[in-house]
């Protein structure tokens, strides 16, 4: 293919390089280049944040950045988040507190969750609902989603404390 | 969807960003946080044959206290205004208006170049920087010009830019003791504004001496009332001066609004702006 450029990204913490197109979208890399079709597609028009992603801890959309405009950075997708088979606390409070019903936003969700804990343990309902706000779930109504980022919270909080006694 | 074939550019500078654009004619686009360009590249409205992406420009990502006006990098996004010690001080309208751009993906993305550069009345700093009659600065081949808020909008998507300039920084004054307010009226959270009214406010015994009022999406640019500015000037009252907001405006009708609507809403969300202003 013409004018096609080499791009080396860091996803989840292990590098991947390859040669894209400059038009290549970021999710489609993700999921078509990779195989980590965890990032969803859901509006494709940067309205429903199925297709979160972090970039460098970051939340973005991943249907509104092109490959290339993440070549050497670091980035977290939602097959990133289990470490050496153990879930992270975010996953574990959306399986604790029925966070999800079909499971579409959930990917964007729990990385929205994990990085806003990353910033505040310990959030309010209000500071989860602003931290989800650009994103849909046509499911659950919300409030489970927002429990499950609290349950997750408390778990790493708690974790914390524990591994300081 | 997938956007149409370009070439890819990264601009290691804006010198450099403005050699490249010379090197493509007009055939070539900025890209910035690329949260209004991409969009328009995934449905083909845009199908430019080269990007020149300035998105890696550290030196154009700041808030600088530059004095008697605060300087803002035009690559500076959203996110980082909006938190920003300084202008929250200094001139907080910017830095609340920007968190109200949009959801926090958007605000991670969206620059405040691009947000001016674009040139899209439905936007909301462009009539914050309006009201503030805030400085831009552009480079070109020629070197570098200052381009006053009120002469820069000049249609929609259509700004005083040539083909080979690059926004490289916004200058807004220090609001010192003047209230403010910017109101948006938006039918869900995360939606554009139907309507947004941008008020600076300089008081005068308790009560309005002379106010700037800009509007979004009342007309096919960013817009100053003229209509409201003077009703408060000749001694109107906020209430009253409000009921003057339609005036001069011309808004489309789209599935948030129609014309009239707009200019109903204009009248009860500038009285809004105007109590918010002085409570401040
Ligand atoms: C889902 C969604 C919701 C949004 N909601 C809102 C909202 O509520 N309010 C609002 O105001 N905006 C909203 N936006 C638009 C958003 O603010 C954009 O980020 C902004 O309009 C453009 O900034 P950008 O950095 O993304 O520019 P880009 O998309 O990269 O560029 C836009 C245009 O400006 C040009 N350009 C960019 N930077 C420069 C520069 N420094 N010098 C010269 N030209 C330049 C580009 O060439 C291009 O033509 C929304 C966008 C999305 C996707
Ligand atoms: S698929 Fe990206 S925001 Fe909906
Ligand atoms: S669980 Fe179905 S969309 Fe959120």
């Amino acid at each position: 293919m013409a004018n096609e450029t080499t791009i080396s990204i860091t996803v989840n913490g292990r590098e991947r390089s390859s040669e894209v197109e400059p038009r290549m979208l970021l999710v489609h890399w993700l999921r078509e280049g990779l195989g980590l079709t965890g990032t969803h597609i859901g509006c494709d028009t940067t309205s429903c944040g199925a297709c979160t992603v972090l970039l460098d801890g970051t939340p973005v959309k991943s249907c509104t950045m092109f490959a290339v405009q993440a070549d050497g950075r670091a980035l977290t997708t939602v097959e990133g988040l289990q470490q050496n088979g153990k879930l992270h606390a975010i996953q574990e409070g959306f399986k604790e507190e029925h966070g999800l019903q079909c499971g579409f936003c959930t990917p964007g969700m729990m990385l929205l969750g994990a990085a806003l804990l990353e910033d505040n343990p310990n959030p309010s309902e209000k500071d989860v609902r602003w931290a989800i706000s650009g994103n849909l779930c046509r499911c659950t109504g919300y409030q489970n989603i927002v429990k499950a980022v609290q349950y997750a919270g408390q778990k790493i909080e708690s974790e914390r404390s524990g591994a300081q006694a | 969807m997938i956007p149409a074939q370009f070439d890819y550019e990264l601009a290691t500078s804006a010198d450099h960003a403005i050699e490249l654009l010379g090197g493509y004619g007009d055939e070539a686009k900025l890209l910035a946080g690329g949260h209004s360009l991409l969009p328009l590249m995934k449905l083909r409205f845009a199908t430019p044959t080269a990007l020149v992406d300035i998105g890696r420009l550290e030196d154009l990502k700041y808030v600088r206290d530059a004095g008697d006006h605060m300087a803002i990098g035009a690559l500076t996004v959203y996110e980082d205004v909006h938190f920003n010690e300084d202008l929250i001080r200094e001139c907080p309208i910017v830095a609340h208006t920007a968190g109200d751009v949009g959801d926090p993906q958007v605000r991670h993305r969206g620059t405040m170049g691009g947000s001016i550069a674009h040139g899209d009345p439905a936007s909301d700093i462009p009539t914050v920087m309006l009201a503030l009659d805030a400085t831009f600065v552009v480079r070109g081949p020629g070197g570098e010009r200052e381009v006053a808020a009120s002469d820069f909008f000049k249609g929609t998507f259509e700004t005083d830019l040539a083909v080979d300039e690059i926004l490289t920084e916004l200058r807004v004054p220090k609001l010192g003791g003047a209230g403010w307010s910017y109101q948006k009226f938006h039918h869900r959270a995360q939606d554009w504004a139907t309507v947004g009214v941008a008020a600076v406010v300089q008081r005068s015994n308790g009560d309005v001496g002379s106010a700037a009022i800009a509007f979004t999406s009342m007309n096919d640019t960013p817009m100053r009332s003229h209509a409201v500015e003077q009703a408060l000037a000749s001694g109107e009252d906020p209430a009253s001066a409000s009921q003057h907001a339609g005036e001069g405006t011309n808004p489309v009708s789209d599935p948030l609004g129609t014309a009239e609507y707009r200019r109903a809403m204009a009248v009860v969300f500038t009285r809004r702006a105007l109590e918010e202003a002085l409570s401040r």
